[in-house]
């Protein structure tokens, strides 16, 4: 599957030194992780590898972050205005620290991001071996962003097992099902939640015949299977479904290609399977019948999007757009939650403990004020975090689910992806 | 209405006779209503998405002018010789100051970035000033326009009160979920008090013996002790076929004799109706479309509320607790503050 995976299949050694040599004592320990430079990153780490990643300061209370990523090489697409923010998450979280430092200014707090990036290129014995080493030092607090096959072989390794994972990148469903961790929650939304969503406006809309085009990549076919799941649950119709041929610069060709590509007698909305990006900006307006096209393209879902205003949500848009020179995206978005979750359990139960933190985040008491109306919690059988999908397009939101008349006895955000009764998740409560 | 309240209420107590709620002063009032005497004041209405100030007549209910203002106005509030209209403009960055017997903007003062809520403190010279985009409180006097003091605070800074004594303002901040306590002597925040999620609005009760805060996404308002500044009661709010999510509680009006408690409900479309003694929920009014800030007449015997996605504006009657009118104003109304009848400029 994946190469972290692999390796750590195998016996690894693992070193418990500070790589980086002498790196001086402890104390100035860097904030917030605003500096770009690697070199400032390394040094960092170095200083924090020194030190136990929680530990009390003249009074004060240091809650120590560990933000874990691994970067992916982006797939080339035909579009020149596709890019991804080389900081996309670590951004959200940064923002998270500086809300969280200002709350504990007052509480006798003090957040830190301890930044732990590889490039897509590094070496992969190198980089476990580091992983290893970071999370052996106590009980940690990671926010991961991280591939799926990577979280899970993370969170089984015998030097996690006390530390708490935020899942906030990998929207795999198998992660909040067969493959969930009890040492693992998920602040970005499942797959089937985003799929849920789109499937609740459709019936809203009565848009109940649907062509799906799928795409060619494992994820676009992870999300094409979350659409079949939630247009079965919620009784539409799959009318015609067909796999994207990727052989032509679709720039150029679109207007002639995509009209018989999406020939069928009759459907409601075409919905397309494109995470990356690659093609399905040129379906729009090109389908054989006049329909609305979603999914990866026209009505998105997504849980955070800069045209999302309502609740307060405006100011956290200016704060991020202050600091990251750029708009938030989704990814940034549950980094932040992961992070705020933190600060909020921290400043709640006067914890730092891995432990005692998931307790209480898991616990009826726990409520995240996160700019989507409805407070964010976590869901007691996989560790998914709660919360509303949004329904955008590049200029407006169109609709939030969960979709006003689908009801549920607990909660109506648990309409949204995998909810207790059908949950394949067993491992999440052994102890 | 806004924070902005607090003046109203300190200049109501100085110097008015109070009716007993609900008795019969109130009906022999809503009576002389009818023959258009008593309650013909102004309450300004603030326009957020189309930077104006509508003016409603309290007795014919009927926008009377409306006002172009600053960006985005929300706070509003008049002084306490009700000469002068403050507007906070937060996209304008700035409180705009209004000659109420003219609408000519006088000047504006320097209220630091994106001001949203305010409070005036009794001596009607010290502005208290949520400073949302910056976790600041900015303090400004009136008089010589200067910034006395910036104060740091929590995360987005929103709801602002000083009680009726002076010595404290209270500014809470939705991100931090806490009250602040700032010394107004020192300008200094002498204590913290966490709150349920999102806290948007603060109010003192008439005695000052208690703060309330409401929280928009804890759904709760807590009562808290001015003294211990610990919270001593949570009163929620259940309202039948409506969600505990769209329950979100923001603006809070408290009756001068401290018998009833309005509390706006958001999205739920509805007031809460609160007995200030027993902290019960009497009732609850169905209004327009996410309600945010409330105002009372002078006489206590009508209730306007803003109803921010509907655009509209609700009466409530006092004594009956129902609903009596909707008057239709600008896109997003945020704040209301209402100017008593001997003071309309003729």
């Amino acid at each position: 599957m994946n190469q972290l995976e692999r390796l750590f299949s195998a016996p690894s050694s693992m070193t418990r030194s500070c790589p980086c040599g002498p790196c001086g004592l402890s104390g100035g320990r860097r904030r917030i992780g605003t500096v770009q430079n690697r070199l400032m990153r390394l040094a960092g780490l170095c200083l924090a590898m020194l030190t136990s990643s929680v530990y009390a300061q003249q009074d004060k209370l240091v809650i120590d972050i560990l933000y874990l990523e691994q970067r992916l090489a982006h797939p080339p697409v035909l579009s020149n205005l596709v890019s991804w923010p080389e900081d996309e998450g670590e951004r959200g979280a940064s923002l998270a620290i500086d809300d969280n430092n200002t709350t504990g200014r007052f509480l006798g707090q003090d957040y830190t991001l301890e930044p732990l990036i590889f490039e897509p290129d590094a070496e992969p014995q190198a980089r476990n071996d580091r992983i290893r080493a970071e999370l052996a030092k106590g009980a940690r607090l990671v926010v991961a962003n991280l591939p799926a096959a990577d979280i899970d072989a993370i969170a089984s390794l015998p030097e996690a097992a006390d530390d708490l994972l935020f899942n906030a990148q990998s929207m795999d469903n198998v992660l909040r099902n067969e493959q969930c961790r009890s040492n693992v929650l998920h602040t970005i939304p499942s797959r089937a939640m985003l799929s849920d969503a789109l499937a609740q406006f459709f019936v809203k809309r009565k848009w109940e015949e649907i062509f799906l085009i799928e795409g060619n990549t494992d994820k676009d076919k992870a999300f094409a299977d979350a659409l079949r799941a939630s247009i079965r649950k919620f009784g539409l119709d799959i009318v015609e479904s067909k796999t994207w041929i990727e052989d032509a610069d679709m720039r150029r060709t679109a207007s002639t290609e995509v009209p018989v590509f999406t020939q069928a007698r009759d459907y409601d909305v075409v919905v397309v399977t494109d995470e990356d990006q690659d093609f399905s900006q040129y379906i729009l307006y090109n389908t054989w019948l006049p329909r609305p096209v979603a999914g990866s393209a026209g009505l998105t879902p997504v849980v955070w999007s800069p045209v999302i205003e309502q609740w307060g949500a405006a100011q956290l848009q200016s704060r991020f757009r202050k600091l990251a020179e750029r708009d938030m995206t989704s990814r940034d978005y549950s980094n932040w939650a992961a992070v705020r979750s933190i600060g909020e359990a921290v400043t709640r139960t006067g914890s730092v403990n891995p432990a005692e933190i998931r307790r209480y985040v898991l616990s009826d008491d726990f409520e995240l004020a996160g700019f989507k109306g409805a407070p964010l919690s976590f869901r007691t059988w996989n560790g998914q975090m709660r919360q509303s999908v949004q329904l955008v397009h590049p200029r407006a939101v169109v609709a939030t689910a969960p979709v006003e008349g689908f009801l549920h006895p607990v909660t109506e955000l648990d309409t949204l992806g995998l909810d207790e009764p059908e949950s394949r998740c067993e491992q999440f409560n052994q102890p | 209405m806004a924070r902005c309240m607090m003046t109203d209420k300190a200049r109501r107590l100085s110097g008015r006779i109070r009716p007993g709620l609900p008795g019969l002063s109130v009906l022999a009032l809503a009576m002389s209503v009818t023959s258009g005497s008593v309650s013909a004041h102004w309450a300004y209405v603030s326009n957020e998405k189309d930077d104006t100030v509508s003016v409603i007549d309290t007795e014919t209910n009927e926008v009377v002018k409306t006002l172009e203002v600053g960006e985005r106005p929300r706070g509003v509030t008049l002084s306490h010789d009700f000469t002068r209209l403050f507007i906070c403009a937060s996209d304008s960055d700035t409180v705009q100051v209004m000659d109420v017997s003219n609408d000519s903007i006088l000047f504006e003062l320097p209220s630091g970035e994106d001001p949203e809520q305010f409070a005036l403190h009794p001596d009607n010279r010290h502005l208290y000033i949520a400073n949302e985009d910056d976790a600041i409180a900015t303090v400004v006097d009136i008089e010589t326009h200067e910034v006395v003091s910036q104060i740091d605070v929590g995360v987005e800074p929103e709801g602002m009160a000083v009680s009726h004594d002076g010595k404290y303002a209270i500014v809470t901040s939705e991100t931090s979920n806490m009250a602040h306590w700032i010394n107004t002597e020192t300008q200094s925040i002498v204590a913290n008090t966490l709150v349920d999620q999102r806290p948007r609005d603060a109010e003192f009760t008439p005695d000052d013996k208690q703060l309330w805060v409401s929280s928009e996404i804890g759904g709760t308002v807590s009562v808290i002790d001015t003294e211990t500044r610990e919270i001593t009661q949570k009163i929620s709010f259940e309202i039948p076929g409506v969600t505990r999510d769209q329950i979100q509680p923001v603006g809070m009006e408290i009756t001068d004799d401290g018998t009833l408690a309005f509390i706006a409900l958001g999205p739920a479309n509805h007031v809460a109706v609160v007995n200030g003694e027993s902290l019960e929920v009497i009732d609850y009014i169905l209004v327009g479309r996410r309600v945010w800030h409330m105002a009372l007449t002078p006489e206590q015997d009508k209730l306007y509320t803003t109803n921010g996605v509907s655009g509209d504006v609700t009466v409530i009657d006092v004594a009956s607790l129902k609903a009596e009118k909707t008057i239709k104003v600008g896109r997003y109304p945020w704040g209301v503050t209402i100017l008593p009848k001997a003071h309309i400029p003729q």
